[in-house]
């Protein structure tokens, strides 16, 4: 096993009886990296993505994530990797402590660490004084900050992040970014979803889905250059083109 | 702090914050419990009673007596035979007693407004009642009817409602809230967060019916103590058996809104499937009010897949007759069988989401 690769996956495959939401994906993510997953609605992204979770079984195909395989140590897999959801969840009647407090128990975390990783992540996002405040008093930027937080304290290895800038104001998703590009040089690899062209660009890599498939996989500037275009969304209509689903 | 224990406290704190939830699923039982014991009942009071005789003897001046006496009745006075039918007929009475010897002896007959048959039946009763406990004493040798209720002799309403209304209680709070406070998760994406944590899904539904449970038996001591004081249902070892066939039953509860959970994906899909197929055939055909025996028999055969019906009828046993546990052997057999097979499938629905 190549210790430079956090997920490898070969001939990935998922069938809702006759649809095929993934067809014989291959995809290599370096550790370290910023990964875009891109692919307009429906072309089997969050489908792929749950797989590699490990909240979906794949119906053929195999990989592994974090060095350990998707099919047979799907239980390893989930010590390893982090997740945040579209919808930035959390639970709003709890507050911002009892929130990560939960999930670092729930990964694991020795309760004294806890209270250390919590208190730096407060300094650094300057939310101190946010501590006590029940979730669903919060904005939204702040959720989407602590959600990241939540999923990223116990230090895994891969942090799945799907949509994670939807329906957040351009400022608020360039400060996110600077919180992602921190976790990737503190070595975290980072498998983002998004809609956002203009983000795909602050990825290392990228790949696009349509109907299933991956049509491209490189580097923006790679892509950029194949397809002769000036920005990632030139390039990604060129490619989603020809796709009938949407 | 244990996963298991951290997401018991999460889910407590979710309770404790939902003050107004809290509130209602704690004063609902008491409000039915009064409502149905005190305000809604099947009891007839002041039946307002008229005498026509055809001889005034010492017989008939007894039973006239006991019904002046009678706090269920109102006595009207002995009247003629056409006042009688004219006082009824205006809704001015509701029964008369009338009175004829025969032969040295006295007969009876007893006439009732039936146009609201339940008050008819009943004061019917109380009135053969008080007439045949007079004509007993008065005369040794009749050959009166004795009838004789057992168990609930003043046939108080509260002793056949209670039973009905712990059994509607325990599906609504717990199938409800359990299936409603799952599905929630599912909405707001945090059940995806547990399941993609190394969380086991046993760890997790635990976490989810430990909580509910507790507050079940909360309301359960809150239930009995009504039941045993307020509404005055007499008090003896049985209540034992009444408390552990009322947990296998918050069991079941629990189990059902887990199924729904799984089922069901959004809360009004919960809410309305626990609403309409557990409350409804609740109320209509567990026999908390429409006796089961008088039911079509298809009806009867349908309603034995209703588990409120078989808990109402445990807790007519136990609680109103009083007999120890052994008496409800198929019952609890029965909701046993229910609870296990209710879970398996959950359980089996709850890890097929994830294929």
């Amino acid at each position: 096993m190549d210790k430079e690769i956090a997920i490898s996956v070969k001939e990935l495959t998922k069938k809702f009886g006759d649809f095929t939401a993934v067809d014989r994906i291959n995809l290599q993510v370096k550790k370290g990296e910023i990964f875009g997953f891109l692919g307009a609605n429906g072309a089997g992204k969050t489908t792929a993505m749950r797989m590699l979770c490990g909240l979906s079984y794949p119906t053929s195909g195999s990989g592994t994530v974090a060095g350990y395989d998707i099919f047979r140590q799907a239980e390893e897999i989930k010590r390893h990797i982090g997740y945040m959801s579209q919808k930035f969840s959390l639970y709003e009647q709890l507050t911002v402590w009892e929130n990560l407090n939960l999930f670092a128990t729930i990964y694991g975390m020795p309760a004294k660490k806890i209270k250390e990783k919590a208190g730096e992540a407060f300094r650094t996002l300057g939310m101190e004084d946010m501590r006590n405040v029940l979730v669903r008093e919060i904005p939204l930027g702040w959720k989407q900050k602590l959600a990241f937080t939540a999923a990223t304290l116990h230090s895994p290895d891969i942090v799945f992040l799907d949509e994670p800038t939807g329906g957040v104001d351009p400022a608020t998703r360039r400060r996110f970014w600077e919180m992602i590009y921190r976790a990737s040089s503190e070595g975290m690899t980072v498998f983002v979803t998004t809609h956002y062209l203009d983000e795909a660009e602050y990825c290392s890599r990228v790949s696009i889905m349509a109907d299933g498939r991956i049509k491209a996989l490189d580097s923006p500037a790679a892509l950029k250059r194949l397809y002769r275009a000036a920005t990632m969304d030139e390039v990604f209509r060129t490619v989603a083109k020809g796709a009938t689903r949407e | 702090m244990s996963i298991f224990q951290s997401l018991v406290k999460k889910e407590v704190l979710h309770l404790v914050r939902d003050f107004r939830t809290v509130t209602v699923v704690l004063v609902m039982p008491v409000v039915l419990l009064l409502l149905f014991g005190f305000a809604i009942s099947t009891e007839v009071n002041n039946v307002r009673v008229v005498a026509v005789t055809d001889r005034h003897t010492d017989e008939t001046r007894l039973i006239a007596d006991r019904f002046r006496a009678n706090p269920y009745f109102t006595f009207g006075g002995t009247v003629s035979y056409r006042e009688a039918e004219s006082l009824l007929r205006k809704g001015k009475a509701d029964a008369a007693v009338v009175f004829r010897t025969e032969a040295g002896r006295l007969k009876l007959q007893i006439v009732t407004d039936a146009s609201n048959t339940t008050m008819a039946q009943t004061s019917a009763a109380y009135i053969e009642g008080v007439a045949n406990s007079s004509a007993n004493a008065a005369d040794k040798s009749a050959a009166a009817v004795v009838a004789d209720t057992l168990y609930n002799p003043q046939l108080k309403s509260a002793y056949n409602f209670v039973p009905g209304i712990m059994g509607m209680i325990f599906i609504l709070i717990c199938a409800m809230m359990t299936s409603v406070s799952i599905v929630s998760e599912k909405e707001s994406g945090t059940m995806n967060l547990l399941l993609v944590s190394p969380v086991r899904p046993r760890t997790i539904i635990l976490g989810k019916l430990v909580p509910y449970f507790l507050l079940s038996c909360v309301i359960l001591t809150l239930m009995l103590t009504l039941s045993y004081t307020v509404l005055e249902i007499p008090f003896s070892a049985s209540v034992v058996h009444v408390v552990w066939v009322s947990i296998l039953y918050v069991a079941l509860a629990l189990a059902l809104g887990l199924l729904i959970s799984a089922v069901a994906s959004t809360q009004v899909s919960a809410l309305l499937v626990s609403g309409v197929m557990f409350m409804l055939p609740v109320v209509l055909m567990s026999g908390m009010i429409f006796p089961v025996e008088n039911m079509p028999l298809p009806l009867q055969w349908l309603s034995c897949i209703i588990p409120a019906r078989w808990y109402i009828s445990a807790m007519r046993v136990l609680m109103v007759q009083q007999l120890p546990v052994t008496y409800v052997l198929t019952e609890v057999a029965v909701l046993s069988g229910m609870t296990l097979a209710v879970l398996a499938l959950a359980i089996k629905k709850f890890n097929a989401q994830k294929r």
